[in-house]
């Protein structure tokens, strides 16, 4: 069956599925009638489509069919035509055995042969049926067999699990496989064990009692599961197969889904790479997932970076990369797989001590416990992580915001309102339940402004208390020792309370702000989805991460030559130095990070990361801002990965369509340079040919010819010379079209003049037809260029007498059409084929007919449109109604200044 | 004719030449060569041909050029052999005083058609042969009459005009400019609008079939001609 490994870009037919199409053809069919169990009905189903087919008109022939005695079996073998069976002695038995000779000379469209799984008496060709059946496919007969699903090779010993019997006769996958068709006979549990009481299933009776054990409704349950999911993971295949022969990428439907648990351990590429394997191996999506928990914020930046390059990884491979947040890793897991239908979990060997597990508990133990029927697979760590992801080269300054001193005022203004307060309830509250109320104003703070300013807040109320409330008054001495117990855990409570209220705080923000970041990213990543041309895309690009990073970009993509130029940037005046621009090309030949904060060239003004996708480099980033000192906060460094991946992809994505069309045009001006050597060798020398050869002619025999005979020879000179004028004429037409040298001179045209001029220099092309003219009276004057008008009327008039036969009619009509005039010259030829009502305008473009190749060069009409267009107007083919024929019809504006004609009219 | 017409041929192309010294000369003219324009000039003061053909193509000088400098000696007539598509050169030409065209490639009957109607507006005095006719019609200029089939035609006073000028230059092609110029005045030279319709209307009055015209015919680019009977 199909190689597992299937790279990712599969855009056109891989060869091994066309080599499998092609073994295929010239092959019999193969159908293979599959029963869970004996008894199903699959001889009857196989007969009844035969009977079906022979109805048809197809030629079936019965090779062997075992009806096992019963009646409305043997009824459906009427009709059908059965070659005798071979007869072989055997150790004093006769055993009668399929003639597999006699079926191969009588060569019928479609044979069948039941029981697939037969092994055949010693003595036969071949010692199985089913080798019977691959002679008959080989030989381009169709089959149709039968086949029950314990005789599967690959299922034997499920089967043999299942109902405690070894089947020893079985068939090989490869013939389920290669089936063509697969119909599941299907019948229920029950109804097969009521018909098996009704005596309706063939028993040997030998093996009655094993048979009856066989029977039982479980048994029948799981065989008749494994003929479904057989035939399932059969069409799934077929399905795949398909898909590769049209090219047809994924996504591939498969039952299974693969999620893999990203943390900080440094075996989590490794991780990644693993699930990536399992999940193509099981054609099935993957997921990464990392759950966010508390412990995330006491993470080093080497270990946050690690699970943003793991999850970056997983992206990369194919997988959807998920970041949750939890309390508890093996809980969200565990839901998140149960809710999105996942069947393999693949996670890390813990590197946590054995203590940390015995205080924490064990993630795996959990998620083992928990995960119920989802397979779990733990992964030894590997220790390649170091290699694979390359630490961080890139300085990052710390996130250190500025000292504010508003918040601490402000908090000292709680403790002073905290005061007031305290000294007015001191008439009615003991000395120690004051300290609750400085207790609030320390909380308020805490929530408020953070850690720090809550701490000051705990220093000042500490202070006041004491000063203003424990005696000794307005001293910071304490007189009574259980003011200081009391002052003491007042102090204790205080700093706690802070301490847990600044961390909420802290993670409140914290998910606030990444709330706002996915929310960013996500609308990012639907505004590339939605920009379809390369400058627009990069123009959001170097917008999008200026304003989310604040920081000066420029985006540079590798140009024409062999360097790379800067090709968007933010501001957009932006430019480069020579330093800078040394540091971007050593950051695209490397694909490395260089310039400011960097290993290399840190003496560069700006910083420049490589732009890349899992394919291939992009372009370079280039970023700067005018504090000194490292540019980006480690968050900002991963924002701008995740900004950079999205926009990489999305510019590989254009790039792409872009080399498509490119490819597109090229091969089209290759074609239509082929065309023209073509055209220019075959019309230029047809006419030379029959001028130099008429003019030899008559001057080596010209005397003993009669004056008829000369005059036809001149003729066909005279003839053939004008042909070679009027192709010369269309190339200098085209030409001039092409090279955008058409000069307009547009000038009202009465039409009814045009048309009597155009016709005049046809006359000679038309003198076989008859003409009609029917141009509207009242038709005001186009605004259009004589000539190339003429001259479009002409090539249109030329066509019709090329194409329509001689003796037609050819017909100029116009009318008005609003504000446009129509002209149209339709004929009673042969008629355009419908597909080909667009392309005949294209250059070197001429129907293809049975019959010989009109002498058309292929540029009459083209040159029409090229002129027709030039003036404003439009041209349009079409086939007539009323009888076969084309008609061309050209549009043109009417002339805007039809006023002078009155006056003229009247003058 | 009064005796042999001589024509002076003036092409760098030896083949044309060539073809042009054959067919002319058996067509019963006197065939005098130049190859280049100064040669032309010079030949046409010193020979007094009865008609130039000149090739405007010239390598040397323009035949544009040629024209200008043979005009202002002599009142010879020019026929200029010219290319498709080069119609601004032809007007040009004409508006300078050549008497008439014949495209490249050309069929000598066409080129002899065109010698003779030269030739005879120069040894023929306008107005010396008073009526024209053209199949069923004819036109007299000295009564102003114009009949078709026998029948009176009525035209306006412009329409006639222009019939006039069209039949006093019979078979020669006339620019738009020229004929607005003799018909309507020198200050409606670019008025080439009135002239269509004008000419419109002579068909409708005059021609058989109106959309194919036989007798006024139309230079695509340049002008109109008046088909010669003779």
């Amino acid at each position: 069956m199909p190689a597992t490994d299937r790279p990712d870009r599969e855009q056109r037919p891989s060869p091994e599925a066309l080599l499998e199409a092609a073994v295929q053809e010239g092959r019999g069919k193969l159908k293979i009638f599959l029963g869970a169990a004996p008894g199903v009905g699959k001889t009857y189903e196989m007969l009844q489509a035969a009977q079906a087919k022979r109805r048809d008109g197809v030629d079936v022939v019965v090779g062997v069919v075992e009806t096992h005695g019963r009646t409305e079996t043997e009824a459906l073998l009427a009709g059908l035509e059965v070659i005798p069976r071979r007869r072989i002695d055997y150790k004093g038995h006769t055993l009668s055995e399929m003639d597999l000779d006699a079926l191969l000379l009588r060569r019928p469209q479609i044979a069948l042969v039941d029981e697939l799984a037969h092994t055949n008496a010693p003595g036969g060709r071949h010692p199985k049926r089913y080798l019977d059946v691959e002679e008959l496919l080989a030989a381009g007969i169709d089959v149709y067999t039968t086949l029950n699903i314990q005789h599967v090779e690959s299922l034997n010993d499920v089967v043999a699990q299942i109902t405690r019997i070894r089947v020893r006769e079985t068939v090989p996958d490869s013939i389920l496989d290669h089936a063509d068709d697969i119909e599941v006979i299907d019948l229920a549990p029950a109804d097969l064990i009521r018909r098996l009481q009704e005596g309706k299933v063939y028993v040997p009776h030998q093996a009655e009692r094993a048979v009856r054990h066989y029977f039982k409704p479980g048994n029948l349950t799981a065989l008749r599961e494994l003929a479904l999911r057989r035939t399932a993971q059969r069409v799934d295949e077929q399905m795949l197969t398909y898909m590769r022969q049209h090219a047809i990428r994924g996504p591939w439907a498969a039952g299974e889904r693969v999620l893999v648990c990203v943390s900080e351990d440094r075996g989590c590429a490794g991780l990644v790479r693993y699930a990536k394997r399992l999940a193509d191996r099981l054609h099935a999506p993957w997921t990464a997932l990392h759950v966010e928990t508390s412990r995330y914020h006491r993470l080093d930046e080497q270990q946050r970076d690690r699970i943003a390059d793991c999850l970056r990884l997983a992206e990369t491979l194919g997988a959807e990369a998920i970041t949750i947040p939890g309390a508890r890793v093996a809980d969200e897991v565990v839901s998140y797989a149960q809710a999105n239908n996942i069947s393999h979990i693949v996670l890390g060997k813990s590197e946590r001590s054995r203590w940390f597990e015995m205080l924490h508990g064990s993630v795996v133990h959990d998620l083992v416990r928990g995960a119920g029927g989802i397979s779990v697979h733990v992964i030894a760590g590997e220790s390649e992580s170091e290699g694979t992801l390359p630490a961080k080269t890139i300085a990052t300054r710390a996130p250190a915001e500025a000292f504010d001193p508003i918040p601490y005022v402000i908090t000292a203004g709680f403790i002073a309102v905290a005061l007031g307060i305290g000294l007015v309830l001191q008439q009615f509250l003991s000395v120690q339940n004051i300290s609750l109320v400085f207790l609030t104003g320390i909380l308020v703070s805490a929530i408020r402004f953070g850690l720090l300013p809550s701490l000051f807040a705990c220093v000042v109320g500490v202070l006041a208390y004491n000063f203003f409330f424990l005696p000794p008054l307005y001293t910071f001495t304490i007189a009574d020792p259980e003011n200081v117990v009391a002052l003491f855990f007042f102090l204790s409570v205080a700093v706690i309370a802070s301490n847990l209220a600044g961390r909420t705080r802290d993670q409140v923000l914290t998910a606030r702000s990444r709330a706002r970041t996915t929310e960013e990213l996500f609308a990012f990543s639907r505004k590339l989805a939605g920009i379809g041309t390369l400058d627009d895309l990069l123009w959001a690009t170097v917008y999008q991460i200026a304003a989310m990073l604040k920081v000066r970009i420029v985006l540079l993509l590798p140009g024409d030559t062999a360097g790379i130029a800067v090709r968007a940037g933010y501001p957009p005046e932006d430019e480069l130095d020579e330093a800078d621009l040394a540091a971007a090309q050593w950051t695209w030949e490397h694909n490395r990070a260089a310039g400011r904060g960097a290993d290399t060239l840190p003496g560069a003004k700006r910083l420049f990361l490589p732009l890349r996708t899992g394919r291939a480099p992009i372009g370079v980033l280039g970023i700067d801002r005018d504090e000194p000192g490292p540019i980006l906060t480690p968050d900002g460094r991963r924002l701008l990965e995740a900004l950079a991946d999205q926009a990489a992809v999305a510019i590989e994505r254009i790039m792409l369509a872009e080399d498509i069309d490119r490819a597109r045009v090229t091969a089209e001006t290759e074609r239509l340079r082929a065309a023209l050597l073509t055209s220019v060798s075959h019309d230029l020398r047809t006419p030379l040919a029959s001028i130099i050869g008429s003019l030899t002619s008559l001057r080596s025999y010209g005397e003993s010819y009669d004056d008829k005979t000369r005059e036809t020879l001149m003729a066909t000179i005279q003839a053939e010379a004008e042909r070679l004028n009027r192709f010369i004429g269309n190339l200098l037409d085209m030409t001039r079209l092409e090279s955008g040298a058409i000069e307009l001179k547009p000038e009202p045209i009465d039409l009814a003049e045009i048309v009597g001029t155009a016709l005049q220099r046809a006359g000679k092309l038309l003198a076989e037809h008859r003409v009609e003219v029917d141009i509207d009276a009242d038709l005001p004057p186009i605004g259009a260029d004589y000539l190339l008008l003429e001259q479009a009327l002409f090539n249109l008039l030329d066509n019709a007498a090329k194409y329509a036969p001689p003796g037609s009619l050819v017909r100029v009509a116009a009318r008005r059409e609003d504000a446009m005039a129509a002209v149209s010259v339709s004929d009673e030829g042969p008629g355009i084929p419908a597909a080909d009502l667009e392309r005949i305008f294209d250059k070197f473009y001429r129907v293809h007919r049975q019959d010989r190749q009109r002498a058309g060069t292929g540029l009459g009409l083209a040159i029409c449109r090229g002129f027709v267009a030039a003036m404003g107007g439009s041209i349009s083919a079409s086939n007539r109604r009323d009888r076969s024929g084309a008609v061309f019809t050209i549009r043109l504006p009417v002339s805007a200044d039809a006023a002078p004609e009155l006056m003229a009219q009247h003058g | 004719m009064a005796s042999r017409a001589t024509i002076l041929v003036v092409d760098d192309e030896p083949p044309i030449r060539r073809l042009l010294r054959t067919s002319l000369t058996a067509q019963g003219y006197d065939v005098l060569e130049a190859t280049g324009g100064q040669e032309a000039i010079d030949a046409a003061e010193r020979e007094k041909p009865d008609l130039v053909i000149l090739d405007l193509g010239l390598p040397d000088l323009g035949g544009i050029e040629v024209i200008r400098v043979v005009r202002q000696r002599t009142s010879v007539p020019i026929i200029v052999l010219s290319v498709r598509d080069d119609e601004r050169g032809k007007v040009e030409a004409l508006d300078l005083g050549a008497d008439d065209y014949v495209t490249k490639p050309f069929g000598v009957d066409e080129l002899v058609a065109r010698i003779r109607t030269a030739l005879r507006h120069r040894f023929q005095a306008q107005g010396e042969k008073p009526v024209f006719t053209a199949g069923d019609l004819a036109v007299d200029l000295v009564r102003r009459s114009v009949k078709r089939g026998g029948e009176e035609v009525h035209l306006s006073p412009k329409e006639y005009d222009l019939l006039a000028e069209l039949v006093a230059n019979a078979g020669k092609v006339l620019t738009h400019r020229h004929i607005l110029s003799k018909v309507w005045g020198p200050a409606h030279t670019e008025d080439a609008q009135y002239l269509r319709v004008f000419i419109r209307n002579l068909r409708s009055k005059l021609e058989p079939d109106p959309a194919r015209p036989q007798l006024i015919l139309t230079e695509p680019g340049v002008g109109y001609r008046l088909r010669d009977a003779g």
